[in-house]
Formats: C-alpha cells, structure tokens, sequence
C-alpha cells in the first residue's frame, strides 16, 4: 500500500535505460516519501534482471515471467499492471515516455480512473492547495513537463485520485546506483487471474527489429539538420560532417516530418533530449520545441541563412550562410588543420 | 475518426511573440492537427478500398472546431460529428476521451481512426484512453494497413527499434503516426459542395444565409453538432469535475538571449572557427 511504482522496459534481455533513470528518481522520492520502491517487470525470459534493479535501488521487484509478455503488447501489460494496481494500491506509478510507456500506461489510467501526465521531465513533491476548496494536499507528486510546444512549463497535480501516474521522457533524468543496493526481493505476480482471452486479441505478425544503433544520448559531438537542410539528399552532408567529426547526427522535428532522416535521431520535447559538448544546428530555425532538447550543449553553432533565426539566441557561434555551403569548408579547413 | 482543432505551435511567428519572449498563444491560428491528417488519410484510403463504407469525423470543441470538419469534407470524408459545449471545458485527456468515447458509442463505428497526438498538449493519450473505456483493442503508430480482412485488419506500426506488423480485430482504435502518407490534399467538386456544411448553431446564429439555406435544401450537409446531454454522460466524470489532473502552475518559457559571436561563411571565418574549436579541444 501506497508505495512507488516504476514499470521496468526491457529490449530483449536489456533493461532500458530510462527504467534505471527512474529508478534513480524514485528512489529519491521514496526515501523522501518514506516508503518501498518496487519495479514491475512484465517480460520474457527475465531471471537475473532483479540483481540490477535492486543495485538501482528497488526494494521489490514484482515479476511475471511469460513469453505472452514479450515481445510487448498493449493488452496484456495493460490488464496485469492495472490488476497488480488496484491489488497493491501505490501512491505513485512511473514509466518511461517511450513508444512502450506511451501506448499502454494512457490504458491502464483510463482503466483506474486515475490522472496520466505526459512526458515529464521533473518531478518534486510538494504540498497543494486547491485555490476553490481551500483544501490542502500534502506531499503529492508535482508532474512537471513541458506543453504547448514546449512554450509553457506545466506544473500537475492529481490531488484526488490514485496512483498519481507520470510518464518521464529518456534522458533528462541521471540514472545512478543506489549508494548501497536495495534488497530487490523478488515477487511473482499471479498474472493469470487477470487475463482473459481478449486481452490476446492483437497478433504479433512479423517484427523488423533493427539494433539500436543510433546512440546520441551519448555523443559528445552532434551535427543536427533541420527542414533548413532541404532534402534527404543534402541530408548526406551532415552525415559526412558527423563522421569527420566523430559525432553522430541529430534532427529536428521538422527535418524527420519531412523525411529527411530517421525518428530517432530526432532530437527535442518529442524526440530525446542531449547534452554533447559540440552542438551544430544546421538549418535549424530553434523552435522551443527543439531547443528544450539541446540547450543544455556546452557549445552551439549555428548555421542558417537568416541571422535573425531564434537557434541564434543559444548559439556560442551564429554562422550566417547556405548549409550546403559552410559544411564542406568546414570539413576542408577541418581535414586541412586536425593532428 | 477523430480530430482535433489545434493552436499552431509549431510555427510560433513573430507576432505571437511577446515583449517579454514568451508565447501569446492566442495569437496563434488554428489548424487542423497534424497528425490526425494523416489519420484521415488512412481511414479515406480505408474508404477506397472497402465497398459501401464511410469516414466520418467526431470532434470536441467550440462552434469554430466546425471548420476541420469541412476542411475534411473538402478531401473526401462523408460528414462530421462536433461535440460542444460548456460542460467540456477543461478537460484534460480522460475527461476528453471519456466524453468521446460516449460519442462513439452513439455512432457506432466499425473502425476508429485518430493521430497519434495533438500538437498542443502532446500527450498521445486520448485514443489509447478511448479505446480502454470502449473496451477495444488497440494499435498505435500505425503507418499503413497492409490487408483488410473479414473482420481483422493487418497494419504495420512505427515502434523505437523498428517496424512491426500485427494482426487486430475490429471494432478497434487506430492511432496514426506522423509517418504514414501524407493526406490528400481538396477536391475541387468536393469543396464547392461541402462549402456549405454547417452544424446547428452555426444555422442558428445566420439562419438567412446562403449556406444555412443549403443546408436546408441537403440535410447531408448538416454537420451533427451533440451537447453533453445528447451522448448520455455521467456528468461527474466530463469538464474540469472529471478530471483527475489539474493545473497547478504554469510558467512561460523566455528565451534568454546570450551574445552570439557573428560569422560569415567566407574561407577566412571558417578556417578561423575550426582551429579554435580544435585548439579549444572541442573537436579533432
């Protein structure tokens, strides 16, 4: 009873990372709270998997262990995470704003009754005053993200109804090891009960699964195009300066709206949030939406033929030119200088 | 299908812009969502390829979210659905999609077709949320639907690490993704006839004009415009009282303007930026 939930995302037999990131999280607000964090694994082939939970800090790890839960699917996640809800009853349940956590956890809170904030990026607790009933709430979970294209930051609360439920985007929040390993004692979930054949309606038919190359979470170096760049074809460009630089490339969301590049190098509030030492915008205008995922660079060039274009405000360098033009000097003068 | 009226936020203008850097979102105008554009595309293509079916839009918003439903006539939809009215107002995701979802159980659709999400809130929530109060399957990011079945639909989704291709039976939801084919833009015939589509308050409010006239002339162009108590809603759970979340604080993002060092492209600048940058160890 009223402890903090995090639904555990697993590729294979990898945890991902954003289920660490909120681990890491929950653990602070647990310890904050006063009560256990326990990590909820829904997956296949899964022994071993709790040892890294508990180093991340879970007091318990509920598992259900079947081939039915992976590869994922909406309906059987949905009904045993809403069974083991309504049987548990946390104060708080955590996913990671991910093509998983977004397809079923909008579900499972419309199966409670329950608020849903999407895609945070912080979260605190705090205490509420309702401004018309004068009640007071305390220690409630402040869901904190951004909206309206990332022009505002909302502040939610969910002063009524439990759990208070959250997605967190990949990325924005550290993931570390607990200072000493939680006892992570294991639970099994008994899952039948609360499937019934419905639930297994939705076929798998064929899965196209392409490993997931493209890390630039990680990069130090990003070269990022945007609708600026103009086609796919002088998307190549920035490829070729990513690759001399031994950076990786990002997008905007533009730039993948258009077919330019691939979704995930897109890069922003709806695409994955970075942190490179170098930032080249290229062609990129600095929609707020854009910016919230790279402002944090520790250095921003810019390229664009508009110098009055609003990327310019974060630039540490503001180039004023045609793309197709300034990368290849910069590769020359690259070439020409290095070692 | 459903649809949504949304502020452009993606293209944030100067005049939208305040003295104080931040977002006069009023001043932005309102488009047909963009994602869920692509979802009409789907389902119109859905249309072409089963006999005797149809595509109608169901929107909630004020009297003007009207203009989507004709924006969708014009390329090719049957008719429109607007649900409107003060009792919706703040709404958030489950409150929306539980006043949606009585809708739909009034229309009784055999598909149920929507983007993935809106460009205002970005939440992805509402068809999900929908499909679990009318306790339909679900396949979201959907990009194309490869085979049409009997009664099941083959469709191929957009997931992080890849593509997938399942099977779903019908009735189900359908969220569309960004990726799938772009919609198809008017028809000239089409937009000369649906010009006049209108819902009942708007007849109301010009019961004289051209268009209130036509509408009387081919009950087809009557837009079905539904108050709350015309879908049967348990009013505790609609609007602002039926929403779990609530707005605590709202902050307006400013930009903060540092100074940019300026450079031209010429050979001279360029050569001077990638030796400092190298000399500066941030590349090479």
């Amino acid at each position: 009873m009223n402890n903090l939930f995090v639904y555990i995302e697993t590729e294979g037999r990898r945890i991902a990372d954003v289920s660490l990131e909120l681990l890491t999280k929950g653990r602070e607000l647990a310890d904050r709270l006063g009560v256990r964090l326990e990590a909820v694994l829904l997956g296949s082939d899964l022994a071993g998997l709790e040892t890294e939970l508990a180093a991340y800090g879970a007091d318990t790890v509920w598992v259900a262990d079947d081939p039915i839960f992976a590869p994922f699917r909406t309906l059987p996640h949905t009904a045993v995470l809403t069974g083991l809800i309504r049987a548990e009853q946390p104060q708080i349940v955590l996913f990671g704003a991910t093509c998983v956590g977004r397809d079923f956890a909008p579900r499972v809170s419309s199966a409670l009754h329950s608020g849903l904030t999407a895609d945070c990026t912080q979260l605190e607790i705090g205490d509420h005053k309702d401004a018309k009933t004068g009640k007071t709430y305390t220690d409630l979970l402040y869901q904190i993200r951004p909206a309206f294209g990332g022009n505002i930051i909302a502040t939610i609360v969910n002063p009524e109804h439990r759990p208070q439920m959250a997605t967190v985007r990949e990325g924005v929040m550290r993931k570390a090891r607990a200072a000493q390993s939680a006892a992570g004692e294991v639970r099994r979930i008994d899952w039948k009960q609360y499937l019934s054949d419905a639930d297994l309606a939705v076929r798998i038919i064929d899965r196209e699964i392409a490993e997931r190359k493209i890390d630039i979470k990680g990069a130090h170096i990003i070269v990022a195009g945007g609708y600026g760049v103009g086609s796919k074809e002088n998307f190549k460009l920035i490829h070729e300066l990513a690759e001399v630089l031994g950076g990786e490339v990002g997008a905007s969301r533009a730039a993948v709206d258009a077919g330019f590049t691939e979704h995930e190098r897109q890069i922003g509030q709806t695409g994955v949030t970075v942190r490179p030492k170098l930032y080249i915008a290229c062609g990129i205008s600095g929609q707020i939406q854009h910016t919230a995922g790279m402002d944090q660079s520790a250095m921003v060039i810019s390229i664009n033929t508009d110098p009055a274009a609003p990327i310019n405000k974060l630039a540490d360098y503001a180039i004023t030119g045609d793309v197709m033009q300034v990368i290849p000097k910069i590769i020359k003068y690259y070439k020409q200088n290095s070692k | 299908m459903l649809a949504k009226q949304v502020p452009d936020t993606r293209h944030v203008g100067k005049d939208a812009m305040t003295a104080e850097g931040t977002v006069n979102r009023a001043a932005l105008p309102a488009i047909f969502n963009p994602e869920d554009l692509n979802a009409l595309e789907l389902a119109l293509s859905l249309k072409e390829r089963v006999a005797g079916s149809t595509v109608h839009l169901l929107t909630m918003g004020p009297q003007r979210a009207a203009d989507i439903l004709r924006e969708a006539m014009y390329r090719g939809a049957d008719g429109g659905y607007l649900l409107s009215g003060r009792e919706f107002a703040g709404s958030d995701t489950l409150a929306t999609s539980y006043a949606l979802a009585c809708a739909l159980r009034k229309i009784d659709a055999d598909l149920i077709v929507a983007g993935r999400q809106a460009i205002d809130g970005d939440t992805a929530q509402v068809g999900p949320q929908v499909a679990e109060k009318l306790g339909l399957p679900q396949v979201t990011y959907a990009e194309e639907v490869v085979e049409v079945k009997e009664d099941k639909l083959v469709i191929r989704r957009r997931i992080a690490e890849g593509v997938e291709t399942v099977e779903c039976p019908m009735p189900a939801v359908i969220t569309v993704n960004g990726s799938a084919p772009a919609c198809r833009p008017r028809n000239a015939k089409r937009l000369m006839c649906c010009k006049s589509a209108r819902c009942r308050s708007e007849i109301a409010a010009d019961p004289e004009s051209f268009a209130a006239r036509r509408v009387a002339a081919m009950p087809s162009l009557e837009i079905v415009e539904w108050a709350a108590a015309d879908v049967d809603p348990d009013p505790a759970q609609l609007g602002l009282q039926g929403s779990p979340t609530k707005v605590k604080r709202i902050e307006n993002v400013v930009f903060q303007a540092k100074e940019a060092k300026r450079l031209s492209a010429s050979d001279e600048e360029m050569e001077a930026l990638v030796k400092e940058l190298i000399a500066g160890h941030t590349i090479g």
